[in-house]
């Protein structure tokens, strides 16, 4: 599976305590741990445990994975803007990788 | 679905032609092809009940929109929308998905706060085969509701844990 930088959909603008949607798509098998290869072994378990959505540094949404999430986790959520500035996205994998992206957002006048 | 199934578990056809009639069937019944155990509702209502400290869950309040049937059960679109204004006073703090006949019951537990606006999330989940997936909601005053829908996999659509 080729890596892939994980993908945000999410308004680049908005009203100040405007609710926005934010979609997110990363690539990843989620292993379960239970799968055997074609050489008979098990593949190691391999999934995103965590994944954390923070506007600024203070948190707004997380999610714990377990294994019942599909491959390549998508996930649709709100987030309330309060003012300009960064949402950051951080996915944290088994084997210690985390992967992280950043979507910046611009509060327009009413 | 054979080739989808074929691809799955990465054997080619030349690896089986190569392994024999009687090896497979020797494999089969060490057990060493024997998928992992399913969970039960028991095991589930035991998770919910350490997920949200012992609480009694209330109907209500949680709705979830999944297809009645699926060919597809490495993923189901699931969608949870929980009833609450989602204030500083009165949000939504964590969301479990279950589901009760796959190897582990729990699916995913999503964490709000106030900052979310909306109690409500899309995703996709993995269902081991015809079962009812339930989501509880922890709310900010500690009170718990839930619902359950059921969600069929059509018979040789496979499926995983």
């Amino acid at each position: 599976m080729k890596p892939e930088t994980p993908r945000i959909d999410m308004p680049r603008t908005a009203q100040a305590g405007e609710i926005i949607r934010i979609l997110t798509k990363i690539r990843h098998p989620m292993e379960t741990g239970w799968r055997r290869g074609g050489d008979g072994k098990k593949v190691p378990r391999n999934r995103i445990n965590k994944f954390v959505c923070d506007f600024n540094g203070k948190e707004v949404f997380s999610a714990d994975f377990h294994s019942g999430v599909s491959a390549d986790p998508y996930l649709v959520f709100h987030a309330k803007v309060s003012g300009t500035g960064t949402y950051n996205f951080k996915w944290e994998a088994d084997d210690g990788k985390v992967f992280t992206a950043s979507a910046p957002i611009t509060t327009v006048g009413v | 679905m054979i080739v989808k199934y074929l691809d799955e578990v990465h054997v080619n056809r030349r690896q089986v032609l190569a392994l024999g009639g009687s090896a497979l069937a020797v494999l089969a019944a060490s057990g060493l092809m024997a998928p992992p155990a399913l969970a039960s509702p028991k095991a589930a209502k035991a998770k919910l009940a350490e997920l949200v400290g012992g609480k009694k869950a209330e109907k209500g309040r949680v709705a979830i929109i999944l297809p009645p049937m699926t060919n597809d059960g490495k993923r189901v679109r699931i969608k949870v929308a929980v009833d609450s204004p989602m204030t500083e006073q009165d949000y939504v703090k964590s969301l479990h998905i279950l589901a009760e006949r796959n190897t582990v019951p729990e699916v995913a537990s999503y964490h709000f706060g106030p900052l979310s606006g909306k109690a409500e999330m899309i995703t996709r989940i993995r269902v081991a085969k015809s079962q009812t997936i339930s989501a509880a909601a922890e709310m900010s005053d500690g009170s718990v509701y839930m619902a359950k829908v059921r969600c069929k996999v059509a018979r040789g659509a496979g499926g995983c844990g």
